[in-house]
Order: C-alpha cells, then sequence, then structure tokens
C-alpha cells in the first residue's frame, strides 16, 4: 500500500471523568515521521489507539486520508488493516510459532490461503534477518527480536501508517539499537509512522516533526531543531532538562 | 550436554504422594525416609488393629465386605457400570463444548452483545442455583411426562442432558476465568490486525485461556465422572442403580462396595494425573520465569 496521510482534529478523550486528551490537532503529511514525546500518562499511548479505533474518542475527528474513521458507520476492522500498531509489550502470541504469528492476519482476515502467506512472511523476515526465527515460540526469541517480529506481522497486510508505541521502552538497552535500525529502515522506505518514544536522540534524528504532549495537550509541535534546541514553552524547557540531567539525550 | 531444566522437569514423570524436598545431603534424606515409612506403618497398622479387633467388625464384614456377596454382586455392577463411563464420555464432550460457547458469549463486549450477555449470565445463575439432584428430577421425570412429539422421553437422555445443563454453566464459569487472565494487551494486537472479536477470541484469547485452566477442567471430569451415577433415581440401569438391586434383593451392602471400587478406580487415576499436570504445569511456569 502507499503511504498514507493522516489529520487529527480537536481530538479528545476521557477515562472515567479523567481528561487524558485535550483538543488535540495533528497534520501528518505522506511520508513523514512523527515522534511524539512527553512524560508517561501524558497521553502518547492513548493517541496511538484512538488513531487505531482501538480506543473510541469521545469527540473530534480522525481523517485518514481525507476518509473520516471516527464517523459513525465506519469498520473499524477495515480501518486497522491499512495500519499497522506497535505495543511496547507482551505483543507476541505466545502459543503460536513466530511465522503463525505473521500469518494469522493474512488468513483469517484477508483469506490468503496459508502458502501465499507465508511466502509473503519469508520474504518480510528475510528483509529483517528473522528468517531463522520462523518457526520457533516467541519465548525462544530476544526481547529486541520479538519486537522486530512484532514490527513484520504490523507490516505484513503492507500498512501505509505505522504506529510504534514505546517499542523499545521494554528492552534491555543492548537490544534497543537494533529495533530503532529497523525504524530507520522503514522511514528510508517513506513509511508515514506516528512514534512514541522516549528515546530523545532517535527521534531527533528520525522525525520530521516533533510533538511534546503534556497532560493530555499538544503543547509543541514542529522539526526536531525547534523543539529540541529552541523549545518555547516552559514545560517543554523542563522537561528536556530532565532528559538532559538523566544523560538521555 | 547438560540438560535444561524444562528437560531435566519433564523427565522427572509423576511424584505423587510427597511434595518435593529441597536439596539435603543423601544422609539426611536417608534418615527423613526412613521416618516416613516407620510412620506410615506405625499410624496405618494401629488404624487397621483398632478397626479389626473392634467388637462391631464381624457383623460390619458380613454386611459391607463379604467376598461371597461381591463375587456374586460385581459382575452385574462392572456390566452396568459401562453405561457410567459411557455417560460421563459423552456428557463430558457436550460440557466441554458448550461450556465454551458460553464462556465465549459472556466474554464478547459492546452494546450489541448484550442480550446474549443477559442470557448466559441467567442460565449460569440457574444452572449454578439448582441442586444437581432436582435438575435430574425434573428433566428426567418432567420432560417425557409431557409427551411432546418430536422430543425424546428415555429417561437416559434426559438424565445426561440435566448433567450437561448444570456442568456446563459449573465450566463455562472456569473458560471465563481462563479467558480473564490472558493479558489484555493480546485482545489489542489481536484486534489491531484486523480481527474481529469473534476471531480474536477464537484465535488467540481461548488457546491461551485453556492452557491457564486445565488442572481445573481435570478437576470437573473427576466430579462429573462420580456424579453420572446420580441418574439412577430416573430407574436406568447404570453401576449404582446395578448394586442397588441386588441389595434390595439380599440386603447385603458388599454391592455398594463393589460399585465404590468401580467408581475408585476411575477417579483416582484422573485425580492423580491432574495433580501430575498441574505440578508439571507449574514447574515449566517457573522455568520459563527463570
Amino acid at each position: 500500500m502507499t503511504a498514507l496521510k493522516l489529520a487529527l482534529r480537536g481530538v479528545a478523550k476521557a477515562f472515567d471523568g479523567k481528561e487524558v486528551l485535550r483538543s488535540v490537532d495533528l497534520e501528518v503529511a505522506h511520508h513523514q515521521v512523527v515522534c511524539l514525546i512527553g512524560s508517561s500518562g501524558s497521553g502518547k499511548s492513548t493517541l496511538l489507539k484512538c488513531i487505531n479505533l482501538l480506543v473510541p474518542i469521545d469527540s473530534g475527528q480522525i481523517v485518514l486520508d481525507g476518509v473520516a474513521i471516527t464517523a459513525p458507520g465506519v469498520n473499524p476492522n477495515q480501518v486497522r488493516q491499512s495500519m499497522g500498531i506497535v505495543f511496547q509489550a507482551f505483543n507476541l502470541f505466545p502459543h503460536m510459532r513466530v511465522i503463525d504469528n505473521i500469518t494469522l492476519g493474512p488468513r483469517k482476515v484477508h483469506g490468503v490461503s496459508r502458502a501465499e502467506a507465508e511466502s509473503q512472511a519469508r520474504a518480510l523476515l528475510e528483509r529483517f534477518g528473522l528468517l531463522d526465527k520462523a518457526a520457533e515460540y516467541p519465548d525462544r526469541l530476544s526481547g529486541g527480536q520479538q519486537q522486530r517480529v512484532a514490527i513484520v506481522r504490523a507490516l505484513v497486510s503492507r500498512p501505509g501508517l505505522m504506529l510504534l508505541d514505546e517499542v523499545t521502552s521494554a528492552l534491555d538497552p543492548e537490544l534497543v539499537a537494533e529495533v530503532l535500525g529497523v525504524i530507520r529502515d522503514l522511514k528510508a522506505e517513506g513509511m508515514t509512522m506516528v512514534i512514541a518514544t522516549h528515546e530523545m536522540g532517535f527521534a531527533r534524528d528520525v522525525a520530521d516533526l516533533v510533538g511534546f504532549l503534556d497532560d493530555g495537550v499538544m503543547l509543541e509541535l514542529g522539526p526536531p531543531a525547534a523543539i529540541f534546541e529552541d523549545p518555547q514553552r516552559p514545560r517543554t524547557r523542563q522537561f528536556l532538562q530532565r532528559i538532559i540531567a538523566a544523560g538521555r539525550l | 550436554m547438560a540438560p535444561t531444566q524444562l528437560e531435566r522437569i519433564e523427565r522427572r514423570g509423576p511424584r505423587l504422594l510427597w511434595p518435593r524436598r529441597s536439596p539435603r545431603s543423601s544422609e539426611e534424606g536417608a534418615r527423613g525416609s526412613l521416618v516416613a515409612v516407620v510412620s506410615t506403618v506405625v499410624v496405618f497398622g494401629v488404624l487397621a488393629a483398632l478397626v479389626l479387633s473392634s467388637e462391631a467388625w464381624p457383623a460390619v464384614q458380613r454386611q459391607f465386605f463379604s467376598w461371597t456377596h461381591f463375587k456374586a454382586s460385581f459382575p452385574k455392577v462392572l456390566g452396568a457400570f459401562w453405561l457410567d463411563i459411557k455417560m460421563f464420555l459423552v456428557a463430558e464432550i457436550l460440557i466441554l463444548v458448550i461450556g465454551l460457547a458460553v464462556a465465549m458469549a459472556r466474554s464478547l463486549r459492546g452494546p450489541a452483545f448484550l442480550p446474549l450477555r443477559i442470557l448466559t449470565i441467567g442460565y449460569i445463575d440457574l444452572a449454578r442455583g439448582l441442586p444437581l439432584l432436582l435438575l435430574i428430577l425434573l428433566m428426567g421425570f418432567g420432560i417425557p411426562a409431557l409427551q411432546l412429539p418430536g422430543v425424546p422421553n428415555s429417561a437416559l437422555f434426559w438424565g445426561i442432558a440435566a448433567l450437561v445443563f448444570s456442568y456446563a454453566a459449573y465450566t463455562a464459569e472456569v473458560y471465563r476465568a481462563g479467558i480473564d487472565s490472558v493479558h489484555e494487551s493480546q485482545r489489542m494486537s489481536a484486534r489491531s490486525i484486523g480481527l474481529t472479536q469473534t476471531q480474536s477470541l477464537w484465535h488467540v484469547i481461548v488457546p491461551q485461556a485453556v492452557r491457564n485452566v486445565v488442572p481445573a477442567l481435570l478437576n470437573g471430569f473427576v466430579s462429573l465422572q462420580k456424579d453420572v451415577a446420580l441418574v439412577f433415581v430416573l430407574g436406568v440401569r447404570e453401576g449404582l442403580r446395578e448394586a442397588d438391586i441386588y441389595n434390595a434383593r439380599t440386603f447385603n451392602y458388599t454391592s455398594y462396595i463393589a460399585a465404590a471400587v468401580l467408581f475408585l478406580a476411575v477417579s483416582v487415576p484422573v485425580a492423580r494425573f491432574t495433580d501430575w499436570y498441574t505440578e508439571r504445569d507449574r514447574r515449566r511456569m517457573q522455568a520459563m520465569s527463570t
């Protein structure tokens, strides 16, 4: 599928009266990579789940390539097929081999034959250096390998948009690089992506736009140079100073 | 190559009677075994001596443990006991299937499924709230008495139906506990690749859920294996009924003991297997988390 563009207009969400997202606006152009930064609980993860329609929004609008996917009557299962999402942890299905994890979606959702689904899956696994793991169960893989398989699983239905929710946060430090490498590859191919991350160096490197979410508000949004070198809001400066103090930037 | 922890566990096999000891020196281990043997022999020896020397024992033996009556009744009871086994197998298969369907229906989310959820909760409350014997009487005598056209009127059929009706509700709750024990992110992952709610349950949640509740399901097997005998109240000639008929003719209770031996011969191995499986699963989980 070709890369999609995405627009969020006034997206709001509350859980049990607690506002998690407050009127968030965001424009993501074709092939653009947006990194969302902010402390835990700022709403990054919820925002991604809203885009994937895993969490229904309370008000606002989400538009995917010109189609309002949050409008009534839209089939969320169909929308989800045009985008892939990868979570922080507990991603893979532990009772299925790697190859079955990847082919489950194509076979059950798209009705692709097992042989065809497996050949697609093998091609992707080979590209990401995971072909020898095809017959393994997830608990035999390292955390980094598991996350790469999760990315392959999201890619197999050829999404036009990838949503990555802190995919390196649960990994041992030495495994982070291999996963970030995969994401860099995706960017090089022109994939549209929205990435929630705590890896500031990576965000500065890979993002076209960086958004700072604070308590459900998109406080600041701009090119990485502007956000990281010259933040306008005191809250953004405070956040970045803490990150620098912790040696993470 | 040294065996992995998992391989070592799998090799150990059943450990039925005593809990695993922590590693100790062989001398201590030998002394421990000696103490165990001596204390067991002493306790059971004293118990046996007390029972056998009691004044009432000859009468008890005549009424309950008569070898003559045992030999006379056992073949008949055994012949009828096969019906218990058949009822158990048929009922258990239906229970596992219906229980799973009910649990899945109850786990569906969203307003559209509310009527289904209400139905399943109503059924579970009803089936678990009624004594099994009452259900068997109600369905086994009640429904055939209606003489509805096209509805079977055999007591055996409705006896099994009552067992399934009751046990499927308990089993549905066991499955549901398993479904709830699977991490929410698994459901999210499944939905995110485009699976529908039912597909997510069937392909992703349920296989993991069932694994988590196998010991509880096996426990249900043990329980059902005895409860099939309850259909004897409908006049079905299964093992207990045959023992009852023998007793009514001879006024000797040894035929009941013959039936008891048969039920134990099936349920004890299942119970031991359950213990062994649970233990093995627990160790596997431990091995995995290290």
